[in-house]
């Protein structure tokens, strides 16, 4: 079997919420951002993660990063769980996992230059590299994500969206991480702007064997770019797939909702699309509802959703190459395929 | 006659590095029952556009041209006849539904000032109309919904308040722009289902600023794309989507993944970035980034009209095929 570089057990990252105080007794409630998600992670490979806001995917993705402590669970990096690991140790680890932020002007400190922006992981990581030593490697790293090394000494607001998304990277890629988890890289970008970003990542991608967590909301560009899709619901895993089998055969209602909502650029196949769309709204991640968490808005829901959790479970009737990589959480997944 | 006019429309902003223009000569009509799609990138000048049309630009900003409503000039007009306008003949919906409704007032209190200043409703009667109208949109309980605040109601619910909102007096005009772009995409296809029944119910002309090729798809009879404060291209739907004729549509509809098709790998994006509007680049603004640029791209090119009811700015007759348009 191959062993994966990252593997995440039954995480849960939970938050204690005040929602109010009577006198001298606070009441609070418990948010389950993350509620027991498991999945491994290979070398090299692209996992999508799709799900609405509030689902809990970027606190997944701080919870990968040690940026928020889980409530429980294990986050196993190459072997070794991040949570035995002292604070010095987990700064040593920082260097292989890195991230590149949604908003990009807001990630990059207004005051710094260019070339200190993307040199300053450097400078933490290698505090023993000269400054001629860093002022090299930023401008071939310039050069690689497209910039120019002359921009070396600019500030972030001389550039444009693009141009700054293009810096993220280069600060994340600098100290040659092996995991790089991108929240919604592109969602701020003008179209014709996100498209050389996905190129530029997946290039990158390539050429430097990374492994990318890829956060999004757009089922379009996750597809583009992922090997395999996890698609997330109010903290759970509601399916986990290959990406053309997520495409192609999605299991999950949830799933085909969301395939289904996504609007077509093409008038023709606008008008022959069947548009079923889900009633209702994410129910508060405080008070999810019992059971299955779907099952509010699900078209199929009955009454036993209501009784028990689903389970995560391999789809049992596929080819025998995929067999454990399909996974579901539904218990009415066997009839509602056949 | 058409209901709305818009012609050689200019929208100049004074900033501290010079003046800027956000809208450059931009003629288009508007007709009852019309859904048209506004396309472009951020900084093309569609939402200056609207705010123009409406008056409400920022406090830098002037619009020369002209812009006829049934025949009226809006643009000059005073703030107080435009405000007769505003909300009953011509409304508009925000990007952002939260932040576009007043915190400090219940929904229900929002609606009936509508009325009651529009229409001369009394309360009773506004109120019995925004129920109605809250119903129509889909917001389930209405009644309970007009005791609420703004805060109370997630984002999709607040959209389809807007919606409500500015459907209230019936108006000849509904602006909408980038209405779902904050939502959700299971909200979404909500609301776009929502708009598409409402625009085939009533005769209300729709103008549906996005830069989401697939929501234009799905809602639009025609389209105008705008780069750089300039008309690039306008028309019907159809001929858009399967023969673009200027290389910036051509260019904004491959860059963008499609499920419906099968992923080729790579996606062909526009290089380089838009311009800066301080200091346009000579002759067609969308030269630099464009892979069919030659000598005469240096000229202006002027908007021609190609066959009946379609438009485009460029000095190519025709967009090489496919097959010999990928040197890069």
């Amino acid at each position: 079997m191959v062993s994966s570089l990252l593997k995440i057990d039954d995480l849960r990252v939970h938050f204690e919420i005040k929602t109010g105080a009577r006198w001298f007794k606070p009441e609070t409630e418990i948010v389950r951002a993350v509620d027991g998600i498991s999945f491994s992670l290979k070398a090299a490979e692209t996992l999508g993660i799709v799900g609405e806001s509030g689902c809990g995917k970027s606190t997944l993705a701080r919870a990968i990063l040690g940026l928020v402590r889980p409530t429980g669970g294990r986050i196993v990096w190459m072997g070794e769980s991040l949570h035995d690991l002292t604070e010095d140790q987990m700064r040593g680890k920082r260097k292989e996992l890195q991230m590149i932020f949604q908003d990009p002007l807001g990630s990059l400190d207004p005051r710094m230059t260019v070339g200190q922006i993307v040199g300053e992981p450097l400078k933490n990581f290698f505090p023993s590299m000269s400054r001629l030593q860093i002022r090299e490697r930023v401008a071939g790293m310039l050069k690689m994500v497209g910039l120019l090394p002359e921009q070396i000494n600019r500030y972030p607001h001389e550039f444009s969206g693009g141009q700054c998304q293009r810096i993220g990277i280069a600060r994340a890629l600098i100290v040659n991480p092996r995991l790089v988890v991108c929240d919604e890289p592109v969602s701020a970008l003008d179209v014709s702007i996100q498209a050389q970003i996905i190129n530029l990542l997946k290039d990158l991608q390539k050429k430097l064997r990374l492994s990318l967590i890829f956060i999004a909301h757009d089922l379009s560009v996750v597809r583009h770019v992922s090997d395999r899709v996890l698609i997330m619901y109010l903290g759970k895993i509601m399916e986990l797939a290959d990406r053309d089998t997520i495409y192609h055969h999605p299991r999950h209602p949830y799933t085909r909702a969301l395939i289904q909502s996504v609007p077509i650029p093409d008038p023709e196949a606008e008008r022959l699309r069947t548009r079923t769309t889900l009633g209702g709204e994410l129910p508060s991640p405080a008070n999810p509802p019992s059971g299955c968490v779907f099952r509010t808005r699900c078209p199929h829901a009955i009454d036993a959703c209501a009784k028990q959790v689903p389970a995560l479970e391999a789809v049992s009737n596929e080819d025998e190459e995929n067999s454990g990589r399909h996974q579901v959480a539904c218990i009415r997944q066997q009839e509602l395929n056949n | 006659m058409a209901l709305l006019e818009v012609r050689d429309l200019v929208v100049a902003f004074d900033t501290p590095e010079g003046e800027v223009h956000a809208v450059n000569g931009l003629s288009f009509d508007l007709e009852p029952g019309q859904t048209l799609g506004v396309v472009g990138e951020s900084g093309s000048g569609k939402t200056q556009t609207a705010m123009a049309m409406m008056g409400l630009l920022a406090e830098n900003g002037r619009a020369s041209g002209s812009v006829r409503f049934r025949g009226q000039e809006l643009l000059g007009m005073s703030t107080q006849e435009l405000s007769r306008i505003r909300g009953s003949s011509i409304s508009m919906i925000f990007q952002d539904p939260i932040s576009s409704l007043n915190p400090y007032m219940t929904i229900g209190d929002q609606l009936i000032e509508v009325l009651t200043h529009h229409r001369n409703l009394k309360r009773k009667a506004a109120r019995q109309r925004a129920e109605e109208m809250l119903h129509q949109v889909q917001i389930s309980d209405p009644a309970q919904r007009m005791r609420q605040f703004p805060h109370e109601l997630s984002g999709g619910m607040c959209q389809r308040v807007m919606i409500a909102m500015g459907l209230l007096c019936q108006p000849d005009i509904l602006i909408a722009d980038e209405p779902t772009t904050a939502l959700d995409v299971t909200v979404q296809s909500q609301i776009n289902l929502l708009m598409d029944e409402l625009s085939e119910q009533s005769s209300t002309a729709i103008m549906l600023i996005t830069h989401d090729l697939g929501v234009i798809a799905g809602l639009c009879n025609q389209v105008l794309v705008m780069y750089a404060g300039e008309l690039m291209e306008f028309a019907d739907i159809d001929p858009l989507f399967s023969s673009p004729a200027h290389p910036y549509t051509e260019g904004l509809l491959k860059s963008v993944p499609r499920l419906d098709q099968i992923d080729s790998g790579i996606l062909s994006a526009i290089p380089g970035n838009p311009p800066d509007l301080l200091s346009l680049p000579v002759g067609c603004p969308f030269r630099a980034r464009c892979s069919y640029a030659f000598d005469q791209c240096s000229a202006h090119p002027s908007l021609r009209e190609t066959e009946p009811d379609r438009w485009t700015r460029c000095h190519l007759d025709t967009l090489p095929k496919p097959t010999e348009n990928k040197a890069d």
